[in-house]
């Protein structure tokens, strides 16, 4: 049975993107640990060396459609629930670190 | 007068077809009691989001005359509708009931909206959920829980306990949900309502805002199986904008409604599932189960017990892949392009905040718990080292539990069990408990993952609290019709017990307007 300490919480946050707080990790970190110990029991289930994984319920094969020009969103369309932007474009925060 | 609030849609329909009232009187109906019952987050029902009186009168009045013009769209044109907030609606808010979406106005509408729009069916709002559809209780939604028109000190289900108490209460005929893990059955069985997860593909997941997409389906929530079966031939069918949709036709699911409310099920073989039964089922919701089978069997159905002996684990196998599928799916909230930014004061490192600065301060305000919790737990559950043991091994027990209703289906036509293990639990009760929050999904969960269709309709009341139960049909994928035929059938035996529908019993919602 896995363990889930308050630091590897904080680590998978991190990698989520999610700046949780002391507090919520606090919080968070025991519920996650008692979940965690429920659904680990799917480790005990045997005998599935032959047995295939399913990632969709309904077979589906590629899917196509003919090649042809449909209409999409305007760009005024795509850019109406921006947070900022700058004409034409979505305004965002520096992506590069101060190294970079 | 009429009671208008009170009729199914299929009489609506017939109303408006006999020129006894308009789509506008209708509609206004509908919104004057959203006005006396619906409340805020703080009292009443709750269960909408948004309401939309003007755009639905305007849809009500274009309704009214193409059918003076003698040219309705749809047998249902007319008839007013509530959509769950999970739909995009372009011009109307969209929040999946989430701080992180709070104002945003999609620019498109989902498939199974426009729909809605094109066969004339005026919108009157969207109806409240927990967070992204991740939840049982509708608790989960950052704008106030919505409350059960039965007990408002109880849970309405969820996710989708919005659409399930907006038409328990009169509030719209007819609403659209969204079912994951059971979030159009449950809150239809703890409301005393009809909830359907079609099959997967059967309806449409454009602009639905995805939870998980191996298990989403949008379906019908409404007062009797009729209008499910009314509902979902409107909003099925194959659509090339989802590329999971299901490319061919069903039988017809209101032929199938109208044979199964004969009351005749003989020749029909029905198989009571084992594992769906037993301890921390509450007793009066296994009493109105074994009494609604009793009736099957005086309808002439065969009944027989059936094991699916993987179904112990499908709710470890459905707490890591939902996790995991979301974790990737709501990486898309990203505070970019649309929704919610908050920019925080200054990065850590005292410099100018970074775009990942802003993501992570962003994704932390405007998520819920529920919604952090799972989004760490897949991505745990996708972690490398814990990936074959925890999402690989989910996804072979998965192939067995497909495997389990594939077997059952040889010697049966249709499954049943009671639709969730307990009746509507307080408000509060289980908010900080997750896993007994999850546990209300027993037995609605193997259904999404083996993308099989599903039906609540209700089964009486349970004897400990008078608060509804719901009996749960399940079919083969592609097999909708006799989900709508076994639970017409048990709907008109028990209304004939009843002298009247189970909601009829329900006590009358306090207006507090």
């Amino acid at each position: 049975m896995p363990e889930i300490s308050r630091d590897e919480v904080a680590h998978l946050a991190d990698l989520a993107r999610i700046d949780l707080d002391d507090a919520e990790l606090d919080h968070l970190a025991p519920q996650l640990a008692v979940i965690l110990e429920s659904v680990a029991s799917i480790a005990s289930v045997e005998g599935l060396d032959e047995v295939p994984p399913t990632s969709h319920p309904i077979p589906v094969t590629n899917v196509f459609r003919d090649d042809v020009v449909v209409p999409g969103l305007t760009a005024e369309q795509a850019l109406s629930g921006a947070p900022a932007r700058e004409g034409q474009r979505f305004s965002v925060p520096r992506i590069l670190g101060d190294e970079q | 007068m009429t009671d208008w609030i009170k009729k199914t849609a299929a009489e609506l329909a017939d109303a408006l077809a006999a020129g006894e009232v308009t789509s506008v009187e209708l509609t206004q109906a509908h919104l004057d009691r959203i006005a006396a019952v619906d409340g805020d987050a703080t009292a009443g029902i709750h269960a909408f989001l948004h309401v939309d009186a003007e755009g639905a009168l305007a849809q009500a009045a274009a309704s009214d005359e193409r059918r003076a013009a003698g040219a309705p769209l749809h047998p249902l044109d007319g008839v007013p509708i509530a959509v769950k907030d999970v739909l995009t609606t372009q011009g109307l808010p969209t929040t999946c009931g989430s701080k992180i979406l709070e104002g945003w106005v999609p620019p498109y509408d989902a498939t199974v909206v426009r729909r809605i729009k094109a066969a004339g069916l005026p919108i009157l709002g969207k109806t409240n959920m927990d967070e992204f559809a991740m939840g049982s209780s509708t608790e989960h939604s950052a704008y106030g829980p919505t409350r059960n028109p039965w007990d408002q000190t109880r849970i309405p289900g969820g996710s989708g306990g919005g659409s399930a108490a907006a038409v328990a209460s009169y509030e719209a005929p007819l609403a659209i949900g969204t079912d994951t893990g059971g979030s159009i059955r449950q809150p239809g069985a703890v409301t005393g309502t009809v909830g359907m997860k079609p099959t997967y593909g059967a309806v449409s997941r454009y602009g639905l805002v995805a939870l998980a997409n191996s298990l989403d389906q949008a379906g019908p929530v409404t007062r009797t199986v009729l209008d499910a079966a009314l509902l979902q031939e409107l909003i099925g069918g194959h659509d090339p904008l989802d590329s999971t949709s299901v490319d061919q036709p069903l039988p017809s699911l209101v032929d199938a409604a109208r044979q199964g409310a004969t009351g005749d099920l003989t020749g029909v073989r029905i198989g009571v599932i084992t594992e769906l039964s037993g301890d921390g089922w509450q007793p009066g919701v296994m009493a109105r189960f074994q009494e609604s089978v009793d009736l099957l069997v005086k309808a002439g159905a065969e009944v027989v017990e059936v094991s699916c002996p993987t179904f112990v684990h499908a709710l470890a196998t459905y707490y890591l892949i939902l996790p995991a599928e979301c974790s990737s799916n709501l990486a898309k909230f990203d505070a970019m392009r649309y929704g919610l930014r908050v920019v925080p004061d200054a990065a850590k490192n005292g410099g100018l905040p970074s775009a990942e600065d802003v993501m992570k301060a962003t994704r932390d305000a405007g998520f819920g718990d529920e919604v952090k919790r799972r989004i760490i737990l897949g991505t745990y559950a996708l972690s490398s080292g814990y990936y074959d043991a925890y999402y690989g091994q989910a996804q072979k027990v998965r192939t067995l539990i497909s495997r389990d209703f594939a077997a059952a289906f040889e010697k049966v036509d249709v499954l049943v069990s009671p639709t969730a293990p307990t009746t509507a639990f307080e408000l509060g009760e289980k908010l900080d408990d997750p896993l007994a929050m999850y546990l209300n999904d027993l037995a609605t969960i193997p259904a999404n993952l083996a993308g099989t269709p599903g039906i609540s309709v209700p089964a009486g009341l349970a004897d400990e609290d008078g608060l509804p139960v719901g009996f749960q049909v399940l079919a083969p994928a592609l097999a909708d019709d006799r989900c709508y035929r076994v639970g017409a059938a048990l709907e008109a035996l028990l209304a004939a017990e009843w002298g009247g529908p189970l909601l009829a019993q329900a006590p009358a919602v306090e207006e507090i307007r």
